[in-house]
């Protein structure tokens, strides 16, 4: 294939993984209104999805059932096959240019987007509890491809020389890996900032929110991703800094991305802590980490794409 | 700590009234105001002030990065922007209140952390503590029965602990043998490691900061500079650097090439230089984008390049200056269109003969409309556009001008006046009113370089690696402790194996538990079934060593 065709077909990879991963919402929106109820449940009302066999044998407590069980595995298998294209679109890319397929933000939002997507099917695969959170990850993920694809698009092209050092597979792969991760451990956070008051009222209220996994497991799965994206971020900021030293002629020097990467390492570090130190835990400590990830969107788009420094590669005007 | 402490060993003769003295009150107080501050929720609040206060460095230009900005927005907010310089809100990163904030935070850290390595050298030396008395109120507990008598159903624990790396002490406590495991000390050796790393880190950012230096110049092509704060355009030096200080050597640029992809991307800018000491040849290097030179703790950088025209100006009297040229600094990085000014005090005439060209530089230029734009980056066809000033150029009036522009105040005054203008291509002149010629004759490339010592920035890598180290020690390791009773069960002869397991760090311990208490039941299943056979036969060969 040549260059042009591999760009196009990136391209239609980028809409069809949007395709599927919407598919998949639907699908993830069907397995929670067929999901069982807490328990006084009340008769059920198929909204949504009229006509569905399953829908009425939603009542028995306990297991999952078969309709429920059924829409989560077409979600999960349609999150997959989006994950697939959403790859294929990075790989196209890659070959498209010859080089590695994170030279402008278009591309670096494609896979900070696909890190998240495989974080969550990673965490939902092993512990199928999380597969209920399908909806809560993958409509965001879906606002965002769109947002990236009518935004952020940019042709492929060639790297300016500046980005041309070995230090680009480093630096900007774990800063890729790092925001992916912080991204599931945030909504992870922003969920269990909903349902910790939902439990705290007592169970009442959304029944949307009934079927969210409990708040106790929720913090853990933010703190769990956090743990993990925690050192790959740091090691994202030591490796940026070595390739600055050598780019830049210092390792440090408070250029606004630097800035808004450090700030979001604190306020990270800020939420490892608070969630040991008595007065912070559950609330406020994922208060911190909604913010926290917060700083590494605003990075991401303010500092690219608003205020000028060193880190200008966006390539959108 | 030591802050607390020299109060309270003044107020030694404790005076008997019931209220204490001012100096013992004064000592409470620092000591309440010390665990304050090492507090963590103290730590937690100081990160947050940490990071807000770093906030307007990034949204306020700032003098370190770019004085132009600074400048700018001096124009642009002329009430505003000396209150906020003021609060030093131009230079956040080198102000008063950011170091008041990372300095409280590290003290706050040290304070935190010395105390915690002390408890940790102690536990590395004490052995695990006794069970407690109720096994089962542990997070992770089990009873496991087995036909084995007490002693040889704990030496199958403390073998299976041992194989999982975990430090063992058996007790014996009114009768019933226990035993005490822990492993993954580490991990509170990694959380140290990484606190007291950011500490090292703080320190040699400093030192680097104190003892280092650099210094930016421009260098045409053929041209040379060296290591000294005199030849360098601008240069920012730590407070403990002296002049002498400065390693003594000699830069030359040789050659420049800027190479361009076909969609004129930016492929490459290398740099041909000379290195070596004052007075003689040096050594050849090439240096680029992402590829300094190193040597000895200096480093030499590209850190961009530019284009400088040469003109050739003849007087009505016949006189000529030869390939006069000046620096165009590119305002415009994809397609270098450049802008600069070439100032001529000395024609020979009075003072208010001078001639100054103030113009624009297009490496490909085209002409639409009479206005010259560039459209290549690369210099296929350069092209100037000039205007000539002449009048006095305001050079010896002691204020300082910029190189790169007129000043706009002489033109103001009516002491500078413009005599013409005209775009020009290699080699096409102008004729001035008063019969000067001006020639473009070509241009030169330059570059600009950097020369930057920094005696701290290998100890920062080495800071940051051992910051990295030890955060994957603090988050990646489990802290467990596993305490195992055994003690005789009343019906058959046998023993009830109470085992507990605590783990720290660690989300959901109950799998690992699971499999511990699996693996535990087949060893002593495996010992109870090698045992049968031989009932009462000599002690087994491989008994387990103890730990006492």
């Amino acid at each position: 294939m040549t260059a042009d065709q591999l760009a196009d077909l990136s391209d239609t990879l980028f809409s069809s993984s949007v395709g599927l991963y919407s598919l998949a919402v639907v699908a993830f929106c069907a397995q929670l209104a067929f999901g069982r109820r807490p328990a006084r449940a009340r008769e059920l009302v198929g909204s949504g999805a009229p006509a569905e066999p399953g829908a009425t044998a939603a009542s028995a407590p306990g297991a999952d059932p078969p309709a429920v069980r059924r829409w989560g595995r077409v979600a999960m298998l349609l999150t997959a096959l989006g994950a697939l294209a959403h790859a294929g679109v990075l790989v196209a890319r890659g070959l498209a240019t010859d080089r590695l397929p994170w030279g402008n933000m278009y591309e670096f939002a494609t896979a900070v987007v696909l890190v998240a997507v495989v974080a969550f099917l990673v965490l939902a695969v092993r512990s199928p509890g999380l597969r209920h959170l399908g909806l809560f990850v993958l409509a965001p993920v879906v606002v965002s491809l769109v947002a990236i694809g009518l935004f952020l698009y940019v042709e492929g092209g060639p790297l300016v020389a500046a980005l041309r050092s070995s230090w680009l597979a480093v630096h900007v792969t774990s800063a890729i890996l790092g925001s992916g991760v912080f991204l599931v451990s945030g909504i992870a956070s922003a969920l269990y900032l909903v349902r910790s008051r939902y439990e705290a009222r007592g169970g009442d209220g959304a029944d949307l929110v009934a079927r969210v996994p409990s708040a106790a497991s929720l913090d853990r799965l933010a703190h769990r991703t956090a743990v993990f994206g925690f050192p790959i971020y740091t090691f994202a900021m030591i490796a940026g800094a070595i390739w600055a030293e050598s780019a830049w002629g210092r390792f440090w020097g408070w250029d606004p991305k630097e800035t808004w990467m450090f700030i979001s390492w604190v306020v990270y570090a800020a939420y490892l802590h608070a969630r040991t130190t008595a007065g912070w835990r559950g609330r406020p400590a994922a208060w911190v980490n909604v913010v926290g990830f917060g700083m590494v969107l605003f990075n991401l788009l303010y500092v690219n794409m608003v205020s000028t420094g060193l880190h200008s590669y966006g390539g959108v005007d | 700590m030591s802050l607390a402490a020299p109060p309270r060993e003044a107020a030694a003769p404790p005076p008997p009234p019931a209220r204490p003295s001012a100096v013992r009150r004064l000592g409470g107080f620092l000591l309440r105001q010390w665990r304050r501050l090492t507090a963590m929720r103290t730590a937690i609040v100081l990160l947050f002030l940490l990071a807000l206060a770093a906030v307007p460095g990034s949204l306020l230009p700032q003098r370190s990065l770019s004085q132009a900005n600074v400048s700018q927005y001096f124009a642009d907010h002329p009430t505003l922007a000396p209150v906020l310089d003021r609060l030093y809100l131009f230079d956040v990163f080198s102000s008063p209140w950011f170091a008041a904030v990372y300095l409280l935070l590290f003290v706050s850290l040290i304070g935190c952390v010395l105390p915690r390595a002390l408890e940790h050298a102690r536990a590395l030396r004490t052995p695990p503590p006794p069970a407690p008395r109720r096994l089962s109120r542990l997070p992770d507990a089990a009873e496991l029965p087995t036909p084995l008598p007490a002693p040889e159903a704990l030496d199958v624990v403390e073998e299976e602990l041992r194989v999982r790396r975990h430090r063992v002490v058996r007790r014996e406590r009114g009768g019933v043998e226990e035993l005490s495991a822990e492993k993954g000390l580490l991990k509170e050796a990694g959380n140290l490691v990484f606190h007291l790393a950011l500490v090292a880190l703080l320190l040699a950012l400093a030192g680097g900061k104190l003892w280092g230096y650099e210094g930016s110049i421009l260098v045409t092509e053929g041209g040379r500079f060296c290591n000294s704060f005199q030849q360098y355009d601008t240069h920012s030096s730590g407070a403990l650097v002296e002049g002498s200080d400065l390693t003594p050597v000699c830069v030359g640029l040789e050659d420049f090439r800027a190479e361009y992809e076909e969609d004129l991307t930016a492929a490459s800018f290398t740099a041909d230089i000379t290195y070596g000491p004052p007075g003689q040849e040096g050594r050849p290097a090439t240096i680029g984008v992402n590829d300094p030179l190193r040597v000895d703790g200096d480093r030499v950088y590209v850190t961009g390049h530019g284009f400088a025209p040469r003109f050739t100006v003849t007087l009505p009297d016949g006189s000529t200056f030869d390939d006069v040229s000046a620096p165009f600094l590119p305002t415009e990085q994809s397609t270098m269109a450049s802008e600069g000014a070439l100032k001529l005090p000395d024609l020979g005439a009075g003072a208010e003969d001078q001639l100054a060209l103030q113009g624009f530089f297009a490496p490909t230029g085209m002409v639409r409309d009479g206005i010259l734009t560039s459209i290549n980056p690369q210099p296929l066809a350069p092209q100037v556009a000039i205007v000539a000033y002449q009048g006095y150029l305001g050079l010896d009036s002691g204020l300082p001008q910029s190189v790169y522009s007129l000043d706009t105040s002489q033109i103001e005054r009516g002491r500078l006046t413009e005599v013409g203008s005209a775009n020009l291509a290699v080699g096409e002149s102008t004729t001035l009113p008063d019969g000067t010629t001006v020639t473009f004759t070509g241009y030169a490339e330059f570059a600009a370089l950097q020369f930057s010592h920094d005696p701290g920035q290998v100890w920062v890598l080495a800071a940051a690696i051992a910051v990295l180290a030890g955060l994957l020690g603090m988050l990646l390791l489990r802290r467990e402790r596993v305490f195992a009773r055994a003690t005789a069960a009343p019906a058959d002869g046998g023993t009830v194996l109470g085992v507990g397991v605590l783990t720290r760090g660690s989300g959901d311990g109950a799998p690992r538990f699971a499999a511990l208490t699996d693996d535990l039941r087949a060893a002593l299943a495996a010992r109870a079934a090698a045992r049968a056979p031989s009932d009462g036969a000599a002690p087994e060969p491989e008994a387990s060593p103890r730990d006492r």
